[in-house]
């Protein structure tokens, strides 16, 4: 009972990831109806916001202590980051230590920019072509975003943890008189995809804004029809799904040091999970999301893998191949929405 | 000539003239000179060119013709590299049976991929393909690579060894690849002319002859009613049905075909190099046959060499421009300016290739979707003036393919 | 019995009965008009004609054989051919090509390998494909870009496109629909001597009671999905049902 637990739980965060980029996958798609290959790529931006901002809070400057020597005898050269030096050390190395935290604050309009620029530069202009030109300029785009961030930012993996005390484990099970220890990270990361995807719901449900632009995705002629500038609203949306996509991603880096080519690897199999819920539907995306995590994180025990061998690899992909030929538009999506 | 209207036969010289005399054209630069570097003739890079063009060609037939978006097709080239390797580590290093059971494995994987993913078109058909691609990815890489049952060696990448079987090798065969034992794939003369080396390499003229052939039938697929066929596919499906014709096993012989020159390229590859390895079949392996197709001409017969050649040579020249080469440039600059053009063309050069490429193709996609082909004709129209131009234009009309 | 047998067909969508109990009888060789007010359940009766949609309950017979259940390239190649509201054509392929497509459906079915052949020697086809063209007065744009043509000429193609495999039933989806005057009464003469000329049926759904009028012999009414009347057109011009069924709608 524990370990299915486990599992469970080791599903949620992967899938806590998907179900976040998936969000902003339907949301583009259903609103503006793009195939957007470069949103992996706003998830590895958002990574990587976190981790600009842990480099801006350590930019340091350089003293010499006469007290103290280095091997050569010269006067130690210290490097004291700004921050320490204005708010004093410890408040200074605390700012440092909850970067990734405070990322979030600095992600938000970051992503948004991006979202943005994105769509009024490049992505507007392409709403009346093919499907397969949308696939391949956003394509192009997904490689040139992520070769700037390997400019910058190099290419190895960079360890970006979050705070030492949010990086213990909880004993989840006390409540219920088990014994499930889990990293409180991850724990943290489930709750605030949960609580974000609870906001993108209640935003589009409870406001005048959510409402067009639902309808929007329903039927988009007809709401043009009603004179409502639903493009704005949609260049909207794009900033906002940019947002969460980036917000995903600056959470998930105490999870996986952040790299270049995140982007790429999670994209594929958020578009699996698209799919699988059923494009253009945003519970759908949601659902599917959690359920592959948690299907992989099964695929993943021992068990499974000594039954048959890999079976965690492929599992997502053979679920994607029987739902789209049996079930095409997936299993949320309503009738008729792109089921050729 | 050989069934090809007049147009299509000196096309078709030209390029047996190009990869006949490659080995000249690609080696400009005397050896010694400090230009040497962006020689491109040698075994290795011409062997690559030709493959990628043989691979580039046959993603055309399906992409080109029908407008199916597929981004599984390393999938088949990494089979085909398979087939071929297995071929190598049972029976012999002669690379014809080899590349035969190349294109037939990766034919008869495309046709089980295909006949699922064409029940879907669209991006759900780009998507299944996508999700084919990174399964059969992770299949080679692990799932198939275990002890109890190792078809692809994983991570290491298959390759032969000396306890293999290799059933009819004998001692007076070479230990690598060779054609019926007269030739082996390295085999190299190399032409020295003045200052000039040129390499003229087994290897790459049996790839460069395949080539030639894979490319000749593809112009005749594109000429025949069965190209006409494809065309219309992408063009309207729904009249195609209600004319009376079932675009689905047109897409589908479409899908085999390209699916089995990607298995020939595979093979190609593992005959000039006798290993096989996962990473082949990655999907950012198969992003990049659309960037060579979509960059030289989607669609155009001679698009798709144009672009693999093309990103074949830059990724290798490219890779090679470093700050002392930019600084050599731009010297005739005053210091200050020479540094700041140093700093702007730094990081596109170099490992920054990619992002050249990125750019690049988004360029194409937006400005240009015909591709380097469109790009020439534009210039050649510049120069014919407009009334040439029109004339020009109706040609590429009712001809669409150059 | 008329080449065309629609019995008790009924289609529902949802809460929508969009056909209720239609029958319908089209003889050979006659020009038989379907006409309705919008949402009449035209477009509907023609998808199940065409194999696009299967009917709840009913039959359709073409020829004494049943069309139901068959795919749309089938009944296609049963000899019903299908021309659209707005035309389909392959616009990106020239005029010629898309004449040839058809002749090639016609000879070679469904599906045929002919990869190594060159469509440039296929000497018949290609001469068929030119009458056709001259025939429908387009010789002169032969070799031109299809997406490129005039709105009537499109129309006249894809006319052409469907004759090309000799059906014996042409179904005409409002084919005058945002046409010119001009272009319409074109499209007018030419299905005239469309059905002048040949051993062709031809059911035509129309808005334009002057296109219909012109043309048909026969007339279906057709209101919420069930036939009104069927009747020549001088019966049907002053039908009070027909006018009560046209005015209650505007009203």
């Amino acid at each position: 009972m524990d370990a299915f637990l486990i599992q469970i739980l080791n599903g949620l965060d992967k899938g806590s990831a998907y179900a976040l980029i998936a969000l902003g996958l339907t949301l583009i798609f259903g609103t503006l109806g793009v195939v957007n290959f470069a949103h992996g790529a706003l998830f590895m931006i958002g990574a990587f916001c976190a981790v600009t901002l842990q480099r801006i809070f350590k930019l340091s400057f350089v003293t010499e202590d006469p007290t103290q020597q280095d091997f050569l005898g010269n006067p130690l050269k210290v490097e004291t980051p700004y921050v320490m030096d204005w708010f004093g050390p410890e408040v200074g190395a605390g700012i440092i230590e909850w970067s990734v935290p405070l990322a979030i604050l600095f992600c938000i309009p970051v992503m948004i920019g991006v979202g943005f620029a994105m769509e009024r530069g490049l992505i507007k202009h392409f709403y009346k072509r093919p499907h397969a030109d949308q696939i391949l300029v956003t394509f192009g785009l997904a490689i040139v975003l992520q070769e700037i961030i390997k400019y910058f930012f190099g290419a190895n993996p960079i360890p970006t943890p979050a705070p030492a005390s949010l990086n213990g484990v909880v004993n989840l099970g006390a409540i219920i008189g088990m014994d499930i220890v889990y990293p409180l990270w991850r724990v943290i990361y489930f709750c605030f995809s949960a609580l974000i995807i609870g906001g993108i719901f209640a935003f589009l449900q409870f406001t005048t804004f959510g409402m067009v632009v639902r309808a929007g995705m329903a039927d988009r002629e007809t709401v043009g029809l009603l004179g409502i500038n639903i493009d704005r609203k949609f260049t909207i949306m794009f900033g906002i799904a940019a947002a969460v996509a980036g917000l995903a991603g600056v959470m998930y880096t105490p999870i996986n040091p952040p790299n270049y080519h995140m982007g790429m690897d999670f994209l594929v199999l958020s578009f699996v999970v698209v799919v699988v819920g059923g494009m253009g539907s945003l519970p759908g995306a949601v659902l599917a999301g959690f359920l592959l995590g948690i299907l992989e994180s099964f695929a993943s025990t021992t068990w499974a893998t000594t039954t048959i061998p890999g079976i965690n690899q492929v599992i997502i992909y053979l679920v994607a191949i029987i739902v789209l030929l049996t079930r095409p538009r997936g299993l949320l999506g309503r009738k008729g929405v792109m089921e050729d | 000539m050989l069934g090809l209207n007049k147009q299509d036969t000196t096309l078709f010289l030209i390029v047996v003239a190009l990869t006949a005399l490659a080995p000249f054209i690609l080696n400009p630069f005397p050896t010694e000179s400090a230009m040497a570097q962006f020689n491109a003739g040698y075994p290795d890079l011409m062997q690559r060119f030709v493959i990628f063009g043989i691979f580039a060609i046959g993603f055309n037939i399906l992409f080109g013709l029908t407008g199916y978006l597929s981004f599984g097709h390393a999938a088949f080239l990494g089979v085909g590299s398979y087939a071929a390797v297995w071929m190598f580590k049972l029976f012999s290093y002669n690379v014809f049976p080899a590349i035969f059971l190349s294109v037939v494995i990766a034919g008869l994987f495309s046709l089980l991929i295909g006949y699922i993913s064409l029940r879907r078109s669209g991006i759900y058909f780009s998507i299944l393909t996508l999700a084919f691609a990174q399964m059969s990815f992770a299949l080679a890489y692990s799932v198939l690579s275990n002890p109890k049952f190792n078809l692809t060696n994983g991570e290491t990448g298959l390759q032969v060894y000396t306890d293999d079987l290799q059933m009819f090798h004998g001692d007076h065969l070479p230990d690598l690849p060779h054609i019926f034992g007269l030739l082996t794939m390295r085999d190299n003369f190399v032409l020295t002319v003045g200052g000039w080396d040129f390499n003229f390499n087994v290897g790459y003229y049996f790839c460069a002859l395949i080539m030639l052939l894979a490319f000749y039938f593809s112009v005749r697929i594109f000429r025949s009613p069965f190209g006409t066929m494809l065309r219309a596919v992408k063009s309207n499906q729904t009249r195609m049905y209600y004319t009376g014709l079932n675009a689905r096993p047109y897409t589908l012989a479409a899908f085999v075909i390209s699916g089995m020159y990607a298995g020939l390229a595979g093979g190609l590859m593992a005959a000039v190099d006798p290993l096989a390895g996962a990473e082949r079949m990655q999907w950012t392996a198969s992003g990049e046959v659309v960037l060579m197709t979509i960059l030289g001409g989607a669609g155009t017969l001679i698009g798709p060499i144009l672009g693999a050649g093309f990103i074949k040579y830059f990724e290798n020249i490219f890779s090679k421009i470093n700050d002392t080469v930019l600084h050599s440039w731009f010297s005739f600059l005053p210091d200050g300016m020479e540094d700041f053009m140093v700093a702007i063309v730094h990081p596109f050069i170099g490992k920054g290739w990619h992002l050249t490429l990125g750019l690049l193709f988004m360029m194409v996609v937006i400005f240009l979707p015909g591709g380097l082909v469109e790009g020439g004709q534009r210039i050649m129209r510049l120069f014919r003036g407009k009334k040439a131009a029109k004339e020009a234009d109706e040609a590429t009309q009712s001809t669409p393919a150059e | 019995m008329g080449i065309l047998e629609v019995k008790n067909v009924n289609k529902r969508f949802g809460g929508l009965q969009a056909l209720g109990d239609v029958n319908l009888s089209v003889a050979e060789n006659t020009v038989h008009a379907i006409i309705g007010p919008n949402g009449a359940g035209k477009s509907t009766l023609l998808n199940v004609l065409v194999g696009k949609l299967v009917p709840d309950t009913g039959s359709v017979l073409f020829d004494g054989q049943s069309v139901l259940g068959r795919k749309p390239y089938e009944i296609n190649q049963m000899g019903i051919s299908r021309v659209f509201q707005t035309p389909e054509i392959f616009g990106d392929l020239s005029v010629i090509e898309n004449m040839m497509i058809p002749i090639f459906a016609k000879r070679d079915g469904a599906f045929r390998m002919h990869a190594f052949e060159n469509a440039d020697n296929e000497k018949g086809i290609i001469e068929q494909a030119e009458q056709m063209l001259e025939s429908l007065n387009l010789a002169d744009q032969r070799n031109m870009h299809s997406a490129a043509m005039s709105r009537g000429n499109k129309r006249r193609l894809e006319i052409g496109m469907c004759l090309a495999q000799e059906p014996r039933l042409l179904l005409l989806d409002e084919p005058t629909a945002g046409m010119a005057r001009a272009d319409t009464n074109n499209t007018i003469d030419l299905l005239k001597q469309i059905s002048d000329e040949r051993d062709i049926t031809i059911a035509i759904i129309e808005h334009d009671m002057h296109v219909v009028f012109s043309l048909a012999e026969r007339i279906t009414v057709l209101a919420q999905g069930t036939p009104l009347v069927e009747d020549t057109p001088d019966n049907i011009k002053g039908h009070p049902k027909v006018r009560e069924a046209y005015l209650g709608e505007s009203a």
